[in-house]
This record gives C-alpha cells, structure tokens and sequence, in this order.
C-alpha cells in the first residue's frame, strides 16, 4: 500500500444509469484506494458491467460524478479511459481470433509502437510477470488461459493506474489461478489498483483488500473479505438467507451409461479430438468432469447427446449400443443434454421461450402428433418451465435473447431436467450465473439423481464439481482420466488430473 | 483458321484493358468485406458510375473529370447501402440486392439522352522512348492512367491491410465488431468509409467500361461484370493480390476467347464464350485451398447496445 495519505485513486460519486424499463445503476459510490485490490460483488443484473462500462468510458452514466486522484474524471470512449491509465480485462474475451498476438495487442493500445518493437516488448512483460507469451502465434490457436494473458499482457504494456478484471479465473486451472493472483500481487505491490470482479467469493477473500456489494443496482454495502465469511458475503448480494445444495445419502443403480475406447476426431477445426475415452456412470451418480475449455468438453458433449456419432458399440445405454442413434431417438430413449453455448446451441436466440421448450420437448412431453405441433401444450411446458425454475422473463412468448444469461440458463436446465431423463448430460450448467440461480441449479441436478437419473456434469468450476458430483475425472487434451470419488480428493489432485499449470510460471522480479 | 493473326502483345495490352474494370470493383469490395460488410450492390454501383462517368465526359469534354464523378456517383449510392444497413439495421443481402436493380434502373434514366454518343477519348500514357519500345512499350507503357491506378490500388490496399494502423483497425473490425467497439473503435463510422470507398472503385471500374474499354453508353452494359468481381474477391481469398491475378486470368481468357472466335477455331462459339468463367473459377478454387477464411463478422449487422 504505497500513498495512502493522499486519498483515494479514484472515487465514484453517485453515479446513476437507467435503461427503458430498469435501473442499471442507482447512485452507487465507493472509492478505489492507491494500490488497492477492490472487490465488485453482486448477483447476475446488480450492475456490475454497467458500472465497469461507465468507468471505462463505455457508457455515460446519467448523472453523479467520478474523480480520479481529485480531478473530475469524465471519459467520453475507452480511449480517453486508456490514456488517464485505466484498463479493462474483459469477461468475454475481447480478442481477433484471426490476428495474432502483437496485432491484437496494438489494438488495445493508443500509440503502439512499430510491430517489431511491440514484439519484443511483448515478450519481456510477458516473462517478467510468469505469463509467456509469443507474440506471432495466431489467437484462434490459444487456449483460453493463453487468450486471457494476451488480454492481461495488453493492460499491463500501458502501464495503468487501475485494472478492471471481469471474472477472470473462470477459465483457468488452479494452478494457473494461483500464478495469476501472484501477477496480481506484484502488481498490488507496484501500487497499481486492481477493480477485481468475480462470483468466487473464495477467492475474493484469498486476493482482495476490499468489497463493494451491488444489489439491484444500488451500493448494499462494503466489507473486508478477509474478515467476512463467504456465506456472509453471498448473503450480502442475495439479500436473503442463501439455500446450500444438500446432497442425500443415495445408493447408485446399474450402470445407466457405459462409454469405452471412445476416440473421434473433433468436428471443427480449432477443436480437440477425444482420445480412448472410458468412464461409466450408474444410475443416481452425478459424475464430474472437470478440466480447462476447450480440452474436448464440447466433443464429449456432442458424443453423449448423439450430435457426433461413433461406433455403435463406443457408447452404451443400459448395456444396449447407442453409438450410431442421432439426438432426437437418442431422446426418447431417455439421454438429455443442455450445452454449454446457450445463445445457438442450447437455444435458439430469436426464437420464443416457447418454440425453444417445443425444440428439445417435442419428443418426451408429447408435443407433436402425425406431425403436427401442439403450441398449447408447448406453451404450456414453457410456463412449468418457467414456474419451477424461477425464469424471470414477462412470459413464455419473449425471445430467447431478450433473457439474462443466468435467467436463460435457468431455463435451458430445467427444460431437460423437466422432461425426466434418465441421463442427463450438462456442460457448464452454472456459468455467469450468480450464487442463488446457481445454487437452484445445483440442486435440481442432486435431486434428479436422488430420484435415479444418471447424470454427467461437465463443468470447469471445481467448488461446482465438488459441492455435487460423487466421483470426478479431469479431461486434458481429448483424454479422460479415470474417475476417482470426489470424497478426499484435494485441489492439487484435481489440478494435476487437469495437466498442471499449461506452461505458465510464476513471476520473476 | 488462321492463329498468326493473333499478335501476343496486342493480345497482353487487350487484357488488361480488359481486366481493370473487374480489379477496380473487386478491390473496392474487398475492403468492403475485410470490414465485415458484405455489398451485393456491386453491380448496380458500377453501371451508375459507367453513366455518371459517360455524361459527364461528355458534357465537360474531360475524361479527367468524368472519373472523378464516376467515383463519386459510386460513393454516393452506395450511401444508400449505408442507410440501409448501418444505420436501419436492414438485412445486407437484400439491401445489396436492392442497389443493383435500383442502380441499373436509375442508370437506364440518366442514359436516355446519351445512347449513340461517342465519348471524348481518354489520353494515354506517351513516354518518349520507352511507349516506343518494342513488346515492352505497348505492354508496360501505353496504357491510359486509369490502368495504373488500379494497378496501384491493388498495391495500396494490400500495404494498407498488412503494414497499416488503419488497416488493423479495418480488419479487427471485419472480424469481431463486438470486440473492435469494447476497445473503442467507432464500428459504423469505419464500416462506412469502407463501403464508400467500395462504391468509388465500382464506381471507376464502370466508368472505364462506358469511357475506355467500349467506348459508349448502352443500357445495362456492365452486364455481370459486378457479380464477376465479387466472386474474384471470395475465390481470391480477400488478398489483393490474388484479386488482381484472378482479374487479369478472366480478362486474359475473355480476350483470348475472342480472338480464338475471330480466328475461326473449330469450338463452338458457346464453350469458348463460357471458359474466362470456368477456367477463372477453377483456378482460383485450387488457389483458395489454403486455411484464410472469410473475415469472421461478414454479413453480421452490428449494434452498438448488446
């Protein structure tokens, strides 16, 4: 903590921005002290990337006012917010997966120098602070914990005051979290001011000096993570008591899915093929799979709901080959999924809430005859839907799109939860969803298995995996490890089930 | 038949008079798409700057300044695109189809009075000695300015894109406009000087058709050669360079095919008249096997409040 008599680095008076219809931010202030690492909290919609948004000159918040180190702050576009020293690490990357790296970092900078220059700058940041990178690899071929140095790396070659991070761990390994908060804490050291956002309270209470809660807009209230437990902070977003998922004691059935020798090539082009891939998972177990994005998630997904076919005798339901029955018949034999995507995979985004239920529903809720559509029966699953989930959305004829991402993801898994499965496959069922709608989630998951559904939860955030799954296997690179029961296994297990630290050091200096 | 009668210099000089209507079109279009916007309204852009370019050479005598409203008439159409699809968030598709009807029925009215007219003619490169070389001069040195611009063009834009601030920020956007705006870059105010500057290429492509490669005004007398420089641009990969030679092949075969008909060759006239087509889409398929791919935002509208 360097200057601390001189007041705060930048403090947010009052600061207000409505859209038509809601209230983004409702006369929030708090201030950001000199070398301080800030915690944002709040629920999905609390407004905490409008607030993001306003400092980094996004967006102009109708009226209160900022001040950075005691002048009016007023940024019209981010790169007046550049230039005064704020920078931002986006939540959803902001990269060009056809540029490579040093390209994608000129972007980012005001006055950057010549390519060849900015190449070796690049690599010398990118050592000092244990994040290597090279600076001609085309960005398409990173994998997410790379991507995110690039962004990083981007920020710190200008030298800021403060950086904002929007949920950054959400794509790394333990170990890669762990380098990232030691890059963190020299930073911190350095004196620069981190505004760290992020739905893992424990971390927050491992990294951060301070805590702004959001609710709904407004400034609920601050604390020091260190001193506050994570269920208390949770509280202080949710603003209720916060329901934890409870698991029963539950005895597994047969073997419901049996997967053996499973290799196929990926389908894309930037995808990872599965290699010899075995696990079984019996009725009533919640097998977790963890592991980084993009070590074949997405493919394992494709072969269990029957998007890629395989080998008739590579996946076994019930002792019966499956391998070769697309999704619809693979439907009605029981096996649901809900992808990752849920803008374009799981649903469709300009389609209603109702023509999303008919989608996947059709087949098991008897939503068509001779081939016809029931759209009263539809409309109706999407109301159950909508009810037993808690989707906060005006009704079941608004489109896909117009939902939060959490309130989509609400409805996404219950929409397959709803039809009774006897397995379910979800990938990444929690994501940018907060605390409360999560634990929901979670709980529907356990629920179903208690009632003897097999279900396979494929998911890159351990605290999910380990809360609900009964035993746990890490994919790395298309290959499975085998599966072990998640009752004593520690996080440097896991982390090493997932491949390590992919490459990343930690800081020199 | 008589195949002497084709002099290979003529026939070299020919083609590139004849593929430089195709190159100017098809690198304003490329742009136009590595910002991500994809234009059909080539065609119409074109024939609207071939009258433009046509009445005005008449009406002031200069060549010189024809171009110049060629350009301009092509830049000023395709404004209506940017209305459309920039500001109305209208489909880019059927916005671009659109252009091209409207284009080739506005250029029909403006032409009413000019059809039969013979244009003043376009000076041309004279360099004492070396236009007076032999097989070189009329090759290299003897063209009119026009030919070198598009030559030069092809040069410009292809150092823009690689070595340039501005043509990062071109492609960046071409590629993810979602992103190009988080990092602050003005996504409409980009996309739309690159379609203006499409549609002053399309512009002087069309022109040089009516003032040079005719030279007269007939209704409807681009006749395709929009639709060929778009294809040029996906089969060329959007490299400029590949732009140009694929232009030069489908001007090269045009120009062979037509002295092989005057020639008398025993093919019918029919598969002669279709092989610039084929032979320019074969080669350039081959040439296109390679990984680049269409920028990424091609055809998508972009919205600045997500």
């Amino acid at each position: 903590m360097t200057n601390q008599s001189s007041g705060p680095l930048l403090s947010l008076k009052g600061l207000t921005k409505a859209y038509p219809g809601v209230v983004a931010n409702d006369t929030v202030s708090f201030d950001i002290g000199e070398g301080e690492v800030h915690a944002l909290l709040g629920e999905n919609g609390a407004g905490k990337s409008t607030l993001v948004k306003m400092i980094y000159g996004l967006v102009k918040p109708d009226s209160g006012v900022m001040e950075l180190r005691g002048t009016p702050y007023a940024p019209a576009e981010p790169r007046q917010a550049r230039a005064d020293g704020i920078a931002m690490v986006f939540q959803h990357f902001s990269l060009f997966d056809a540029l490579n790296v040093a390209e994608n970092i000129a972007l980012g900078m005001e006055n950057p120098p010549a390519m060849r220059d900015l190449a070796a700058r690049i690599r010398e940041v990118s050592e000092t602070y244990g994040l290597p990178l090279d600076p001609y690899r085309t960005v398409g071929d990173l994998s997410a914990g790379e991507r995110q140095r690039v962004e990083i790396i981007r920020c710190l070659l200008q030298d800021p005051k403060l950086l904002i991070m929007d949920e950054p761990t959400s794509v790394l390994t333990p170990q890669e979290v762990e380098i990232l908060f030691q890059t963190l804490q020299k930073l911190r050291s350095e004196g620069t001011s981190i505004l760290y956002i992020s739905h893992k309270l424990e971390e927050i209470r491992t990294l951060c000096d301070h805590a702004t809660i959001l609710r709904l807009g407004k400034n609920v209230g601050e604390c020091v993570p260190s001193e506050t437990s994570a269920r208390d902070m949770a509280e202080m977003m949710v603003g209720s008591a916060l329901q934890t998922p409870e698991r029963s004691g539950r005895e597994f059935g047969d073997v419901a899915m049996d997967i053996s020798g499973l290799s196929v090539p990926s389908p894309s082009a930037f995808g990872t093929a599965l290699k010899n891939v075995h696990m079984t998972v019996r009725k009533g177990e919640i097998l977790g799979i963890g592991g980084v994005a993009g070590n074949g998630q997405d493919e394992l997904l494709g072969v269990l709901s029957g998007e890629t076919l395989t080998e008739a005798d590579a996946v076994k339901l019930h002792g019966q080959p499956i391998g070769k029955i697309g999704p619809t018949d693979r439907r009605a034999m029981g096996v649901l999924a809900a992808p990752e995507e849920r803008l374009g995979h799981a649903a469709a985004p300009e389609m209603s809430l109702t023509e999303n239920a008919m989608l996947t529903g059709s087949v098991r809720e008897n939503l068509e005859k001779n081939g016809f559509l029931n759209w009263g029966a539809a409309q109706g699953f999407a109301e159950k839907i909508i009810e037993a989930f808690d989707v906060r959305t005006p009704g079941p004829e608004n489109a896909a799109r117009s939902l939060s991402g959490g309130n989509l993801q609400k409805f996404v898994i219950g929409r397959e939860v709803l039809q009774n499965p006897d397995v379910l496959v979800v990938n990444q069922p929690t994501w940018g969803v907060d605390a409360a709608a999560a634990a929901a989630i979670r709980q529907s998951l356990l629920d179903l298995a208690a009632k003897g559904c097999a279900v396979i939860c494929i998911s890159q955030d351990l605290d999910e995996l380990m809360e609900i799954a009964d035993s746990f296997a890490a994919l790395n690179e298309g290959r499975l490890s085998a599966p072990r029961p998640t009752q004593g296994l520690t996080v440097d297990e896991i982390g090493l089930m997932m491949g390590g630290a992919h490459g990343m050091e930690v800081a020199h200096v | 038949m008589d195949l002497s009668a084709i002099n290979p210099v003529l026939l070299i000089a020919s083609l590139m008079v004849a593929a430089t209507p195709i190159l100017l079109a098809a690198i304003g279009e490329l742009v136009v798409e590595k910002a991500g916007v994809l234009n059909l309204g080539v065609e119409g852009m074109m024939i609207v700057g071939a009258i433009a370019g046509f009445a005005i050479t008449v009406e002031s005598g200069s060549p010189f300044f024809g171009f110049i409203a060629a350009a301009v008439a092509g830049a000023i159409l395709s404004l209506l695109f940017v209305v459309l699809t920039q500001v109305a968030q209208a489909n880019q598709v059927a916005s671009g189809l659109a252009l091209t009807l409207f284009g080739l029925g506005l250029s029909a009215l403006m032409g009413q009075g000019y059809v039969g007219i013979k244009p003043p003619a376009t000076p041309k490169l004279d360099i004492p000695v070396l236009s007076d070389l032999p097989v070189v001069g009329p090759i290299l040195f003897s063209h009119d300015l026009v030919l070198y611009l598009g030559i030069a063009l092809t040069a410009a834009v292809w150092a823009a894109l690689k070595y340039t601030r501005m043509g990062l920020i071109l492609r960046a956007v071409g590629e993810n406009h979602d992103a190009a705006h988080a990092l602050g870059y003005k996504v409409v105010r980009i996309r739309t000087l690159a379609i203006m500057f499409g549609g002053a290429c399309a512009g002087l492509g069309g022109a040089y058709i009516s003032l040079i490669r005719v030279p007269q005004w007939t209704e409807g007398m681009t006749a395709g050669v929009g639709w060929i420089a778009l294809a040029l641009v996906v089969f060329a990969s959007w490299k400029p360079w590949r732009a140009l030679l694929g232009a030069y092949l489908f001007g090269g075969v045009t120009v062979v095919q037509l002295n092989l008909q005057a020639a008398g060759v025993a093919i019918p006239v029919e598969y002669l008249a279709m092989s610039p087509y084929l032979i320019t889409i074969l080669v350039l398929v081959i040439l296109s096997a390679d990984k680049s791919s269409a920028p990424a935002a091609l055809g998508r509208n972009f919205h600045a409040s997500r």
